[in-house]
């Protein structure tokens, strides 16, 4: 599900590679907030190169949002972006969900995290913490199985995505020019 | 070397070429001010009256120029009265330095003394700005503001630097380039839709011109009559393209849109080719988007990717410099006669005049004062408005024989810019004649800066055009909100002893007859003069597209004005 739709909303997946600086991310958000647009999930994390963040955006935007991610190439901290809504992608999420358990339906609970080869990172006598990842329709499902034993409390990452195959999501060194604007005639 | 903070700015400053700053100081800037006399004469500071005039100076002196203009400003208060400048410079794509003092590190977040986040603030009016901590790092954002103000579609940039940033000593260490891997502007456009466009050019029977502001940014003023010539295809040019096209030129049209010639508004409906260049298909000008050009394919010519597409879907698209694309187009582009075109062209004019009123009238036609305001000054000056009716008929009876001499607030469109922005222009050309056409209600709201043109006798010509109303405000309500006259009227001062307040010599016109004589006396004038113009104050600024309707939808001017014009017709066969 690379470009989802959940609950009649368009939702585009979003990558984007920028400057690891303070003020970033208000920056990026600064564009969306402006055309009123809700951003579903935001991943941020090192990339591989250093001084550059990787993003993953995953925004409703029913309408424009081809013009909003032409507006955030603009930033000057923003050094590639991408709209890979209909491209081979792989995207994944992972949530963290403590369930109320205890002796007698823990094994329930283990049963279900086996089927979604999820796993269980913490155990107290009331609780366990499950880790799950896939895509969001997998946690989804899992969120709804879990909720009959009581969630204390879920988080999530938000998407990662990236291209599949040996391409790079950011080409990098692409359209490199060198700008000089030579004075024109001043006259007519 | 070391240097201050301080120091590093104006060594920076003094680096770019700057030799005009507009600002004023306060606590959080005083370092800087204290290291200005070092610099002088090199760079010269101008002391404006309130902040918003610093930022409209500085823009101004940036359009007509072509370098980026500085103002300064202290934190708080300081910073946020650039905001109004800082916007109205984004919208119009001019290049802005703003250097603002900010309180110093410790304090910064905890709601100190003058403190306000005027890097937030500014976040979407800017093209980038810059909160510097490190006064090592001055040198290399101060090249990174002016690279990123000038280059591509070029802009604000605004850098905060903290009080005790100013004071700190550091190693000035000036970078010979600018790296920025996230920001290369396009400059030249790709072959294919170069060919693309000039074969749609050639195919074209009705093809027009839209000229924009870019034509002027990157002087493509040659370019855009050779591809008018060598085409031969008519150019409109957009407010801010105005001079950026000789206005006695055959093929020069005039404006379009909301207040546009209202020939050029039923040709665009029936072209059909529209090459934009350098612009962006504003609302103002394109009315109802979906029934703009209804019949054109439309070739854009833009620096700013995100402009193409946006509001147009361009048929061939020339992203790069107008100037460089103009010249690969121009090349390929082939002369094509167009004598049904031309023909109709001159049958829209005939019967849609936009440009008469009667001469008789008798109280003074704004109009008029306009009108000859462009003839006393024989095409050689510099002509900066306000915004409103005033900023219309400036528009539409532009006549100047120099390039880029039209300075006015387009996109967000400021009451207010012209007093500050006359000062800008005046300080960027001595010696030439400046004319600020002013609304009776903007310049209320910075004559403030009259101290300004005062202190450095800067010999400006401020021609009020006085219609004792927020003139565009009262022909809206006028005409769409059933006359109901609410906040438009004004109860004006006198203009006359303001001026003398300030030691300018000032003048008032309430007949017809005085006003090309007063129109003189300042002219003759060395120093800067007011003219005070009472206009009939209830004339409405035509043709007129109404707000929300299609440019097919234009009215035009008044029957009784347009008989004008066939008597006149009828009086020249009958001789
Ligand atoms: C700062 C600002 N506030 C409000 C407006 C809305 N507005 C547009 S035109 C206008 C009236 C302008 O009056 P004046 O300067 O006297 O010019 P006139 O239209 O009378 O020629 C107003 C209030 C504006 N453009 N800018
Ligand atoms: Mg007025």
């Amino acid at each position: 599900m690379s470009e989802g739709k959940r609950n009649g909303r368009r939702f585009h997946t979003i990558i984007a590679l920028v400057e690891d600086r303070p003020g970033v991310l208000n920056r990026i958000a600064s564009k969306w907030r402006q055309r009123g647009f809700n951003i579903e999930s935001l991943a941020v994390g090192h990339s591989e190169t250093p001084g550059l963040s990787r993003m993953t955006f995953v925004v409703d935007a029913s309408h424009d949002a081809d013009q909003v991610v032409k507006q955030l190439d603009k930033l000057v901290d923003v050094v590639d972006i991408r709209d890979v809504s209909h491209e081979d992608i792989v995207a994944r999420e992972m949530a963290l969900i403590k369930v109320r358990c205890d002796a007698g339906n823990r094994s329930h609970i283990i049963e279900i995290v086996d089927i979604f080869r999820a796993n269980i990172i913490d155990v107290s006598p009331e609780s366990v913490i499950v880790e799950v990842t896939g895509d969001e329709g997998k946690i989804d499902a899992m969120f709804e199985l879990l909720k009959d034993y009581g969630v204390i409390e879920m988080v999530r990452t938000g998407r990662v995505a990236m291209l599949r195959g040996a391409e790079a999501s950011h080409p990098v060194g692409e359209g490199e020019e060198s700008y000089e604007r030579y004075p024109g005639q001043e006259t007519w | 070397m070391e240097m201050t903070g301080a120091e590093m700015i104006l060594e920076c400053l003094a680096r770019e070429g700057v030799e005009a700053i507009f600002g004023l100081p306060g606590g959080a800037n005083l370092p800087l001010y204290d290291t200005l006399p070092k610099f002088y004469p090199k760079i010269r500071h101008y002391l404006v009256r309130h902040e918003q005039g610093a930022a409209h100076a500085a823009d101004a002196y940036a359009r007509v120029t072509g370098r980026p203009g500085v103002c300064f400003a202290t934190s708080g208060p300081g910073a946020t009265n650039l905001v109004t400048g800082i916007a109205n410079a984004w919208m119009d794509s001019v290049p802005l330095v703003a250097i603002t003092g900010s309180v110093i590190r410790p304090l910064i977040g905890r709601d100190g003394f003058q403190e306000a986040d005027i890097t937030g603030i500014t976040i979407p009016i800017t093209k980038h700005n810059y909160l510097v901590l490190d006064v090592n790092e001055i040198p290399r954002v101060m090249r990174e503001a002016f690279y990123i103000a000038s280059t591509g579609r070029p802009g604000p940039v605004l850098v905060d630097i903290p009080r005790d940033v100013q004071q700190e000593r550091g190693q000035f260490y000036w970078p010979e380039k600018v790296e920025l891997r996230g920001y290369r502007p396009r400059i030249y456009p790709d072959p294919a839709e170069v060919e693309k466009a000039a074969r749609l050019i050639y195919e074209s029977e009705r093809p027009l011109i839209l000229a924009g502001h870019g034509v002027i940014i990157s002087q493509a003023y040659y370019e855009l009559k050779e591809l008018a010539e060598k085409g031969n295809i008519p150019v409109i040019t957009t407010l801010l393209g105005i001079s950026g096209f000789p206005p006695d030129h055959p093929l020069y049209m005039g404006m379009p849109g909301m207040h546009g010639m209202h020939w050029n508004n039923l040709a665009i409906s029936e072209a059909d080719l529209i090459i934009g260049i350098g612009m962006r298909f504003d609302d103002r000008v394109t009315g109802r988007l979906k029934d703009f050009a209804p019949l054109a394919k439309i070739v854009h010519i833009e620096v700013d990717p995100a402009e193409v597409g946006k509001n147009v879907r361009p048929a061939a698209a020339l992203v790069g410099d107008a100037r460089v694309c103009l010249q690969q187009l121009n090349r390929l582009v082939q002369h094509r006669e167009r004598p049904d075109w031309f023909a109709r062209l001159d049958e829209l004019k005939r019967e849609h005049p936009s440009l008469v009123y009667p001469e008789d009238a008798a109280q003074i036609l704004p109009q008029y004062v306009i009108q000859k305001i462009y003839e006393v000054s024989g095409g050689d000056a510099y002509f900066v408005t306000g915004v409103g009716q005033h900023q219309m008929w400036a528009a539409q009876f532009f006549w100047s024989r120099k390039p880029n001499s039209f300075v006015t607030s387009g996109g967000l469109g400021t009451m207010g810019f012209e007093v500050p922005a006359a000062i800008g222009v005046q300080i960027a050309k001595p010696g030439e004649l400046v004319w600020a056409i002013c609304g009776d209600g903007g310049f209320q709201m910075t004559m403030e800066e009259l101290g300004v043109v005062a202190e450095y006798d800067l010999p400006i010509k401020f021609a009020i055009i006085n219609n004792g109303h927020h003139g565009m405000v009262r022909q809206w309500q006028s005409l769409f909100y059933r006359g109901n006259l609410v906040a438009s009227p004004l109860k004006n001062p006198d203009f006359v002893k303001i001026a003398e307040a300030y030691g300018i010599l000032a003048l008032r016109a309430t007949r017809r007859e005085e006003v090309v004589p007063a129109l003189e006396r300042a002219l003759a004038h060395q120093g800067p003069v007011l003219i005070d113009v009472h206009v009939k104050q209830d004339e409405d600024c035509f043709p007129m597209v109404p707000p929300g309707a299609s440019l097919q939808e234009t009215i035009g001017l008044p029957k009784e004005y347009i008989e004008l014009v066939r008597r006149r017709q009828m009086a020249e066969v009958g001789r």
